[in-house]
């Protein structure tokens, strides 16, 4: 089935401002369902999802399957080890293995960048992109953006900050393809060697060092290091690190305004991002987490075919045309 | 054998600067006259009206899969698709399984290469024992055997001294080195281009300094050792500045580019189509202007296929974790006439030296001219001829080619080979009472 986005979420740069408006304005009535005592709505009731993770991951597997559960979906959770892909089936094979199971969606997380666009073009289910090697992670940026508006409203000429390891990072890309759309003023911050050489042709700002960057930002949105950068000698040790580029409070207390901090997550504490700044009062990094799941469940919603203007009734009845019976 | 009359044609031989209507005349696998000419009784007449007749095309680097990947590519199918281009001669590069680096491995390609009957298969041997950069391999053996030119081809010589020695070594047989420009360390992991693409689509990419640092090593090495380097596939403006500024002081450099470096650009890697996938990888558009004009000028001496054919299995999955490659043999000269000939960059003379007369020389071959005596080596093509690209129809076992399903400008028609013609498609060929029959190539 194919509905206001089309048939499948690749990555935010395929998406209009319009289109990504129109899943945070679909996630904001789905943010209460979880509020409640009974979290679950029928709007996906009779669909029946995958969720293919290839790579290791908790949150976004986990967030997947409340949004796709709260919905009413019927799930199924693959992941590398222990199915017949470490049995070295081909991901064509999984994937036309998964079609001739007559599934309606495959939620899939893969190391190869490509991975789930490889999949869309090969199978007529609704394939959302999970994290695919280091292209994109659209409802990480998705999220990212929904709690940023959450805090500032509209998006237009605010000033933010991705710090890190943006070459490797799918987090980074969707969030710059995300902010752009919707009129923010993007900036990256990290040691060159962890930018794309080409940086400066994404029309980001880029900053040096981090202080510059703190001066600058309303909110910093703080990637994870990951430690084997480390041992394929991209950047010294993780202290030099945290000395030169981590987000600490004496740095903040130095900036002139309230800097919003974000952190896709898993955290390294005392890292990229210090305890006291994790934990601090501008933190809105477990909002990320709960925005997580309403954002998922916009996204299923609408690719299922689901109408955005009946979001709100789709919570208490059907979004499809199905009786109500909760 | 009967005699072969290629009549009507335009001929296009550059050796001689000739490009004029007229006729060909092949007797005894050897050029035996051209112009204004009658034909014999009993030779096989051959109507080449509206098409040009040229030197056969020389491919100086492909793969041809055997021994080792016979599944792949046989030398008899890659030997046949070479025809199909209008080539008449190709040159098989070593990484075969096992290695071709020692004289009996060069002996089995030739067999196989005459077994064929179709283009001419010549071996280029390794420059190193089991390509692996460390001991040399017996250069002469191998050229007594019928290597053409020594090459460690995609495992790149990291070694300076090896390097260094090969090129003195091989004077002796006087034989080109070719060198695949790649600084190992510099381009580990890549699979495409680097630069914003790359950045996009989350792939790692291979600076354009990878291949530069090893074209300038390789160039001062020449100019330490005398002897001759030969590059292959260039792919960057830099390393087009770096042959030129060589050549301007006398080095032994020559250099090649391969038809999709001069047509492609890394924007067709978007959507990660495996088949845009090969190595040295499609670069920017200014790098394309920069190879246009060196093929023009003739910076770069010739052009040559790369060709590469992998199982579709093999291309069918995630970008990063497919092999590079595309197949070239049968594309060559539509997607060249298409890309620089129509747009006006290139002469069909320039166009025939690039592919026939220039690789003959400077690999010391048969061929490459139209001249009383030579080889009767010809390709004869459609300079007009409008098809769309069908990779399923290919006599190469490969389909992996990036142009499959677009439409191209110019078709080989004809190819003849010591003599024999080898490849014909839809020509009609007047037989000696001067009735017409429609030959199609079965």
């Amino acid at each position: 089935m194919t509905g206001t986005l089309g048939k499948d979420l690749l990555g935010l740069e395929e998406l209009t401002g319009e289109q990504i408006r129109l899943i945070l304005d679909t996630a904001e009535p789905f943010k209460e369902i979880s509020e409640r005592a009974i979290k679950k709505v029928p709007a996906l009731r009779g669909s029946t999802i995958v969720n293919l993770f290839f790579e290791n991951s908790t949150r976004t597997r986990i967030s997947f399957e409340f949004a796709e559960k709260r919905l009413s979906a019927d799930t199924v959770n693959v992941s590398a080890s222990g199915s017949s892909v470490s049995k070295g089936e081909t991901l064509v094979d999984t994937a036309r293995n998964l079609e001739a199971m007559r599934i309606d969606m495959v939620v899939i997380r893969h190391s190869a960048s490509g991975a789930a666009k490889f999949l869309a073009d090969r199978i007529q289910s609704n394939v959302i992109n999970a994290g695919d090697g280091t292209h994109e992670h659209p409802t990480q940026g998705l999220l990212d953006i929904l709690t940023l508006r959450d805090k500032f409203g509209d998006l237009k000429g605010r000033r933010i900050c991705i710090c890190g390891d943006i070459l490797h990072s799918r987090v980074a890309r969707s969030n710059i393809w995300g902010l752009t759309k919707l009129g923010a003023e993007v900036a990256v911050c990290g040691p060159r060697s962890l930018l794309p050489n080409a940086i400066d042709e994404f029309g980001v700002r880029i900053f040096d060092r981090i202080e510059e960057a703190i001066e600058w930002a309303e909110a910093l949105n703080v990637l994870r290091l990951q430690f084997e950068r480390m041992t394929a000698g991209y950047i010294p040790s993780a202290r030099e690190y945290n000395r030169v580029f981590g987000v600490t409070r004496e740095r903040l207390d130095r900036a002139r305004r309230d800097i919003l901090i974000l952190h896709p997550g898993p955290m390294n504490r005392g890292v990229e991002i210090d305890s006291d700044v994790a934990d601090g009062p501008h933190s809105v990094i477990l909002a990320q987490v709960t925005n997580g799941v309403a954002v998922r469940m916009a996204v299923l919603y609408l690719l299922a075919g689901g109408k955005p203007e009946l979001a709100e009734a789709a919570k208490g009845g059907s979004g499809r045309g199905r009786e109500d019976r909760e | 054998m009967k005699p072969v009359f290629l009549q009507g044609g335009t001929l296009v031989d550059p050796s001689q600067r000739l490009n004029e209507v007229g006729n060909l005349l092949i007797a005894d696998g050897e050029i035996a006259g051209f112009g204004r000419i009658e034909a014999p009784d009993g030779a096989e007449v051959i109507d080449c009206e509206g098409l040009v007749v040229s030197p056969g095309f020389i491919d100086v680097h492909c793969h041809l899969r055997e021994p080792g990947r016979e599944d792949v590519e046989t030398i008899a199918t890659g030997a046949r698709a070479a025809a199909a281009g209008g080539f008449t001669a190709v040159c098989a590069m070593p990484n075969t399984d096992p290695v071709t680096d020692n004289q009996a491995a060069v002996g089995f390609i030739v067999r196989q290469g005459q077994r064929a009957k179709a283009a001419r298969v010549y071996p280029i041997g390794a420059i190193s024992v089991g390509q692996e950069g460390k001991v040399l391999a017996e250069f002469g053996e191998m050229v007594g055997a019928g290597a053409v030119a020594v090459s460690d081809d995609g495992k790149p010589v990291a070694s300076a001294q090896l390097m260094r020695t090969a090129l003195e070594y091989a004077r002796t047989f006087r034989i080109p080195v070719i060198d695949h420009c790649e600084e190992p360390t510099l381009s580990a992991g890549g699979a495409m281009n680097e630069g914003i693409v790359s950045a996009q689509l989350g792939l790692k990419g291979i600076p354009a300094e990878a291949e530069e640092i090893m074209v300038i090593r390789d160039i001062l090495l020449a100019r330490l050792t005398g002897g001759h380097v030969h590059l292959a596939h260039m792919s960057t403006k830099g390393s087009v500045e770096l042959i030129r500024w060589g050549k301007e002081r006398g080095i032994n450099v020559t250099a090649e580019v391969c038809p999709h470096h001069l047509s492609l650009t890394e924007e067709r890697v978007k959507g990660y189509d495996t088949n845009a996938k090969m190595n040295p990888p499609l670069r920017t558009q200014k790098d394309v202007d920069a190879l246009r004009e060196a093929v023009k000028d003739g910076t770069i001496d010739l052009v040559a296929t790369d060709h590469a054919p992998h199982h579709y299995d093999e291309k069918e999955r995630e970008f990063a974790d497919a092999p590079n490659g595309i197949v070239g043999l049968e594309t060559a000269l539509a997607v060249l006439i298409t890309n620089l000939v129509e747009p006006g960059h290139l002469t069909f003379p320039d166009l025939v030296d690039r592919m026939a007369c220039t690789p003959a020389r400077l690999f010391n071959l048969p061929g490459g001219s139209l001249k009383r005596g030579s080889a009767a080596d010809v390709s004869v093509f459609d300079p007009g001829a409008r098809w769309k690209v069908d990779a399923s129809q290919f006599a190469s076992k490969g389909r992996n080619s990036p142009y499959n399903g677009m439409t191209l400008v110019g078709r080989p028609a004809c190819t003849v080979v010591a003599g024999s013609v080898v490849f014909r498609s839809g020509i009609p060929v007047r037989g000696r009472e001067g009735e017409r029959m429609n030959r199609v190539r079965g």
